[in-house]
């Protein structure tokens, strides 16, 4: 992997992610809305980010040592538990009511069921990580119910984004939820199947 | 075979469970003049503040809510019905009082609503109406609407009412 194939690869990372995140904090809806809405809806935004750089660190990306990578990985993990905790506390300040139909799951969005779902996914996963020495499971074990959650938390914010009229620009916010889908598949495919190289090295 | 077992078993489960849920609609008496009561939507009572003053419009206006309050049975037109209505606008969120506003059907059972532009909030553009037996002279029961728009562009929404008497 040369050097400019590195930075073409960072950079097209830093594109998907930072194309939506504009969009979203341009948006003239943040107008309308209190300060708690606002930090929510971003933290939102940003999470689906993480969603993307995550899995990609766990599948070796170029010019960085995996001793790195699996740090990044975890302190990466840790901002998604504090984005969750914003978007879900802001919306509640922001309008009690509506927060508290969606965690009850009697919300009349429907793509709400799909942010609770992934809320609770993204809770398990750092219960499984808070727990891992205690709970001395097999590290295959623990590695296949991680990459489960993983995937839930994933679609579940996936089809979550993807149904809400908000901020979010259209195109760049499909173009991020499909990259992250795809950036997920790939990282739980690699651990499940070592076999799978990639090409070149 | 144990998995072509329990695929077998999900599917009649699956089946079982939807017949369950849509025999309810399909076997349903059919009322003589069976115009079905509108029922409460989920999440219309969000905000809602009992007694908001009747006001000629909401805001500076812009954007225009519509609808018509009729009898369940025989769809005969309810005059004086008090409907407020209250949104997230360009002025307010949902929760300002100034976001609320009610007002009175005409002979026909028409209502309308002149009020800021609304804007999503939670995902989906919506109003919010409510028809509150406490504060509309009663004779009929409470139901809270929440009416989603096609687009957030739209600049009017409907809504209709179908009473229960109580």
């Amino acid at each position: 992997m040369t050097l400019s194939r590195t930075i073409l690869a960072w950079g097209a990372l830093a594109l998907f992610v930072a194309v939506p995140v504009l969009v979203a904090a341009l948006s003239p809806l943040h107008a309308y809305r209190p300060p708690s809405y606002v930090a929510a809806s971003l933290a939102g935004v940003l999470a689906l980010g993480v969603l993307l750089i995550q899995p990609l660190l766990k599948t070796r990306p170029p010019g960085v040592a995996p001793a790195r990578l699996r740090r990044w990985h975890r302190r990466t993990g840790f901002v998604l538990v504090v984005l969750v905790a914003v978007h879900v506390g802001g919306l509640l300040i922001a309008s009690p009511p509506d927060a508290i139909d969606a965690l009850l799951l009697r919300s009349p969005t429907p793509f709400s069921v799909w942010g609770v779902t992934s809320m609770w996914a993204v809770v398990l996963s750092a219960v499984l990580v808070a727990l891992r020495r205690k709970m001395r499971l097999r590290p295959a074990t623990w590695a296949a119910i991680h990459n489960v959650l993983a995937l839930v938390v994933v679609l579940g914010t996936v089809i979550h984004a993807v149904q809400i009229e908000g901020t979010m620009g259209t195109v760049s916010k499909w173009a991020l939820c499909l990259a992250a889908l795809a950036a997920a598949i790939a990282a739980v495919a690699r651990a499940r199947f070592p076999g799978i190289s990639r090409r070149g090295t | 075979m144990t998995l072509i077992a329990s695929r077998r078993m999900m599917i009649a489960g699956a089946a079982a469970a939807s017949a369950g849920l849509f025999a309810p609609a399909i076997f349903r008496p059919a009322r003589a003049q069976g115009l079905a009561p509108t029922p409460t939507m989920r999440g219309g009572a969000n905000n809602y503040r009992p007694g908001a003053p009747i006001v000629d419009r909401i805001g500076s206006g812009g954007f225009r809510m519509t609808g018509t309050v009729r009898r369940a049975g025989d769809g005969a037109p309810i005059e004086g019905a008090r409907i407020q209505i209250w949104a997230h606008t360009t002025e307010g969120y949902e929760s300002d009082p100034e976001s609320h506003g009610a007002t009175l059907t005409d002979a026909t059972g028409a209502f309308l609503m002149d009020m800021p532009q609304i804007v999503p909030t939670f995902g989906q553009p919506h109003g919010h109406l409510a028809y509150d037996a406490e504060f509309a002279g009663g004779g009929f029961k409470t139901v809270f609407l929440r009416p989603v728009m096609s687009s957030a562009r739209d600049t009017r929404l409907e809504a209709h009412f179908v009473l229960a008497e109580a």
